[in-house]
């Protein structure tokens, strides 16, 4: 096992399968000669050339294009948003061409493409740079949509999406690329539409992803400190959605309060409690509680910041709140 | 052409009966602009269209039956039913679409040019939309990129002068679209689309010139498109003696008068009228025949594990 960031454990994972498949590129603005806005991309260059590792200029609506266009035609491309902020202008090659391009063609047409970059809050970027849109993309049939949480989980995700034949929005955070973890030295892959029990516990669910897991254990460690039991399902995967593990916590801890670096309304987690109650119902000694950011662009004041985001205390007065 | 026209006619009637569906934008008129442009690819080239894909999906050689099928909503159609009039696909043929937001399909059609490029291959992309494409964002990117990348690609402006109801003189700060290449430093080239020859020759150029690795070119043919923006639309902005002065400029009448003087025999020429008279019966009978997709069909493809 090699202790290695976030940022590295992608690079591997892209490196890993660019290296088994010629039809794999790497598109975005300053992948190649800049080594990557965030250092994803660091060294990729000189590995592939300017053929594989390709910079373009600042035109997202126009290289999603190139990045569809070319999966039509058999290419595997991986195209880089710097962040998904700036996906926004490009939401129309996302939507109405990739998610699409199957089902409006009969079949004809899979769509083998990663879309990937940087999401969610940074630290003081303020309300264009910090805005978390896994709700947004996970509201659209034909695509996927992945945000992992750990080294581990970012590198095996995301070899998985670039072998999977359909388009993948890969929603890396911000915040996590210097993050350090665990991985196999082996090769491995990790399935898409799997979630992961993060942490243990018997008393309440908190189900969450991405960088509110780490507000998420920070609250369970403390809360086990308090003699409360948590268990923490990392659900990784939004669409498809491991329905099956969801129920499962509930059913074994009988409350659940879902956690996201989103918006509340018509939030993904407004989805998961909606899945719960459908599906779980019985098993609740507790209406399904919410922790998000709060219902506000984000402000670059780092007090407000601090405090619009969710986080470990407000997690924890949730929780003792359901348990009272 | 003709073929095109007569099948054309037939969707119309199809529309007005209530089989035909959706949005339906008819080539009427505009004919000679797909044909000639799409008589100067050969078999490996890749064609992208618009909304109003009927005319180049006919001049590309999809199956009638398969194409009326479609705009039925039938379960043998290109599509198997799940596109209709504006998402025709055929992959053998090399057709990728019929897209329904305007320009988007632009730097798509960069994509697939990057793409034959990247695998070193022999083919050369073409791009069809109107001027009203002209003016979004997605236009300028993917001339741009083209230009930079010199991707194997001929973009045809198929300059009908009406964006739906928004005549050109309103929407292009410069009426010469053809002119906007030279901010992208790509080939250009203006012409009158209603010599279907005439097309096919100045295409042929820009074609040639993507095949030999020289980039794109940006071509604008000016055509008129005798119906409305789609079935839905009476075309009240723009006059009956406007519509008249076009309609004897018709690309068929200048086709057939070409035939004519190259002394093709006129029995020749009617019986030529006849058989696709039938084709097109066929079509027509093969869609009202022809199934709707099952309801069982309903998430099938919408991910490519599902069958």
């Amino acid at each position: 096992m090699g202790n290695v960031t976030y940022r590295e454990a992608l690079n591997r994972a892209m490196v890993e399968e660019m290296q088994k498949d010629p039809l794999i590129f790497l598109m975005g603005e300053e992948v190649g000669h800049y080594q990557g806005a965030y250092k994803v991309s660091q060294g990729m260059l000189d590995k592939f050339g300017e053929a594989r590792v390709i910079d373009t200029p600042i035109s997202e609506n126009g290289f999603a294009g190139i990045g569809v266009g070319s999966a039509m035609t058999g290419l595997r491309p991986i195209i880089e948003f710097m962040t998904w902020n700036f996906s926004l202008v490009a939401i129309d090659q996302i939507i109405n061409s990739a998610a699409k391009m199957l089902y409006m063609s009969g079949g004809q047409f899979p769509m083998p493409i990663v879309f990937r970059g940087a999401g969610g809050a940074g630290g003081r970027l303020a309300a264009q740079h910090s805005q978390a849109f896994e709700s947004w993309y996970a509201h659209i049939p034909g695509l996927k949509v992945i945000a992992p949480a750990t080294p581990k989980d970012a590198c095996g995700l995301l070899k998985s999406s670039i072998l999977d034949n359909n388009p993948t929005i890969f929603i890396e955070s911000e915040v996590l690329y210097g993050m350090k973890g665990e991985i196999p030295d082996e090769e491995f892959y990790i399935p898409l539409g799997k979630a992961d029990i993060k942490r243990e516990g018997s008393d309440i669910s908190i189900i969450t992803w991405s960088r509110a897991l780490g507000f998420s254990m920070e609250a369970a460690e403390d809360l086990a400190k308090e003699g409360i039991n948590v268990e923490v399902l990392d659900l990784r995967s939004l669409r498809p959605l491991d329905i099956d593990a969801i129920v499962q916590t509930v059913r074994k801890t009988n409350r659940a309060v879902i956690v996201e670096e989103g918006w509340p309304m018509a939030g993904f987690g407004a989805h998961v409690a909606y899945v719960i109650q459908k599906e779980a119902f019985d098993y609740l000694d507790h209406p399904v509680e919410r922790v998000t950011q709060r219902d506000v662009p984000m402000s670059y004041a780092a007090n407000l910041e601090r405090e619009s985001l969710p986080n470990a205390t407000r997690i924890k007065e949730k929780i003792r709140s359901m348990l009272e | 052409m003709l073929l095109i026209r007569k099948f054309e006619e037939a969707c119309a009637k199809g529309y007005s009966t209530g089989k035909i569906g959706g949005f339906l934008h008819l080539y009427i008129g505009q004919e000679a602009v797909g044909v000639g442009s799409i008589a100067a690819l050969q078999e490996q080239d890749y064609i992208v269209s618009t909304y109003r894909d009927h005319g180049h999906a006919i001049a590309r050689g999809l199956d009638l039956k398969a194409m009326m099928a479609e705009l039925y909503g039938k379960r043998t159609g290109t599509s198997k039913g799940n596109g209709g009039s504006m998402h025709f696909f055929d992959k053998e043929k090399h057709f990728m679409g019929g897209h329904g937001i305007v320009g988007g399909h632009i730097s798509l059609a960069a994509g697939i040019a990057f793409s034959s490029k990247y695998k070193k291959e022999d083919s050369v992309t073409m791009c069809f939309f109107g001027e009203g494409a002209a003016n979004i964002g997605s236009f300028h990117e993917g001339l741009n990129l083209a230009a930079i990348w010199k991707l194997p690609v001929v973009f045809i402006c198929e300059n009908n002068h009406y964006a739906m109801g928004t005549p050109e003189y309103k929407a292009l700060s410069v009426k010469d679209v053809s002119i906007r290449a030279v901010a992208y430093n790509i080939a250009r080239d203006r012409i009158e689309g209603d010599e279907v020859r005439k097309v096919r020759d100045h295409i042929k150029v820009a074609v040639d010139r993507a095949r030999r690795g020289e980039g794109p070119t940006l071509v604008e043919v000016s055509t008129y498109r005798f119906r409305g923006h789609s079935m839905s639309d009476p075309a009240k902005y723009r006059t009956k003696e406007e519509l008249e002065t076009h309609k004897k400029r018709d690309p068929l009448f200048k086709a057939f008068g070409d035939l004519i003087d190259a002394k093709v025999p006129k029995e020749d020429l009617s019986k030529f009228e006849e058989e696709i008279n039938l084709k097109i019966e066929d079509a027509v009978q093969f869609a009202e025949e022809s199934e709707e997709p099952p309801l069982s069909w309903m998430y099938n493809h919408v991910l490519a594990e599902d069958k």
